[in-house]
């Protein structure tokens, strides 16, 4: 076995390890700590596909923002202190069976597509990589229109999001 | 060398523990944690495509980076609404928000 192989499968054990205890740890901050591992497992994995540029914003966003801004709504809206809850619905086999289905199913329909199992075939600058996303996120040929919906998008939920999260006036709440 | 289908079948088993945490777990936003589990696998499938099957264009990255903004977003109104129900009803469990059930 090669080392890349064996870094990887340290990845991805790290991965699945982290984010069984995720959806399992009935303390909801354990879970997010969790999370926090499995998201630094998944730019691990970003960094052997050599999209090292996705693996620092993925450190910087998922983690430096959206599993910081997870833990504080835990912080707000929960006594993480109290006492132990049950962690699961009564879905739990069902759902259980259910994403089991869709594992062996994607796994077993994708064995049948002749490149499953393919190499990599050519190499790639990153740096050229990174530029080239740059100007295309910018030029009329590329990629424009979704980087000005994406924008428009972010904006609408940062402005949502303060709306919704507004603290009630006291007339409203009758 | 790492074939692609290590990333695949490390994509599909991401997603399949996510969507057990999105369909099994009580608390609102241990749901969000689980969504967030199924955005990342996605993330892993469309950066190893990208990487295997094209790497001289940027489509891949593109779409992940549409991810990365959905999810930010998603994350943000997701989190907002538990506070606000929080705030009115001093509840963080799905199975208590029946209120639009009948």
């Amino acid at each position: 076995m090669e080392p890349i192989q064996v870094v990887f499968l340290i990845g991805a054990a790290l991965v699945l390890f982290s984010a069984v205890m995720v959806v399992t740890r009935s303390n909801l901050i354990h879970a997010a700590l969790y999370l926090i591992l499995t998201l630094f497992g998944v730019a691990m994995i970003f960094v052997l596909l050599e999209a090292f540029y996705w693996a620092v914003i993925q450190v910087v966003v998922y983690i430096g923002a959206i599993a910081i801004m997870i833990i504080m709504a835990i912080m707000v809206t929960r006594d993480v202190t109290g006492e132990e809850h049950e962690p699961f619905n009564k879905n739990v086999i069902w759902a259980g069976l259910l994403g089991l289905l869709v594992v062996v199913t994607l796994v077993w329909s994708l064995t049948f597509w002749p490149q499953f199992g393919a190499e990599i075939q050519q190499s790639v600058d990153s740096q050229n990589v990174i530029a080239d996303l740059g100007s295309q996120f910018f030029s009329g040929q590329g990629y424009l229109i979704p980087s000005i919906v994406a924008s428009i998008l972010l904006l609408a939920a940062l402005i949502a999001a303060i709306k919704i999260a507004f603290p009630i006036k006291q007339e409203e709440e009758d | 060398m790492i074939p692609l289908s290590w990333y695949l079948i490390l994509a599909a088993l991401l997603f399949g523990i996510g969507l057990f945490g999105v369909l099994a777990r009580k608390n609102v936003i241990a749901i969000l944690l689980g969504i967030e589990l199924m955005l990342n696998a996605v993330n892993i499938n469309l950066l190893a495509f990208w990487r295997y099957l094209a790497p001289e264009e940027v489509v891949g990255q593109v779409f992940t980076a549409m991810v990365f903004v959905v999810a930010a977003a998603e994350v943000a109104v997701g989190l907002a609404l538990v506070i606000s129900v929080w705030r009115r009803r001093n509840k963080s469990s799905a199975d208590e928000l029946d209120m639009l059930k009948w």
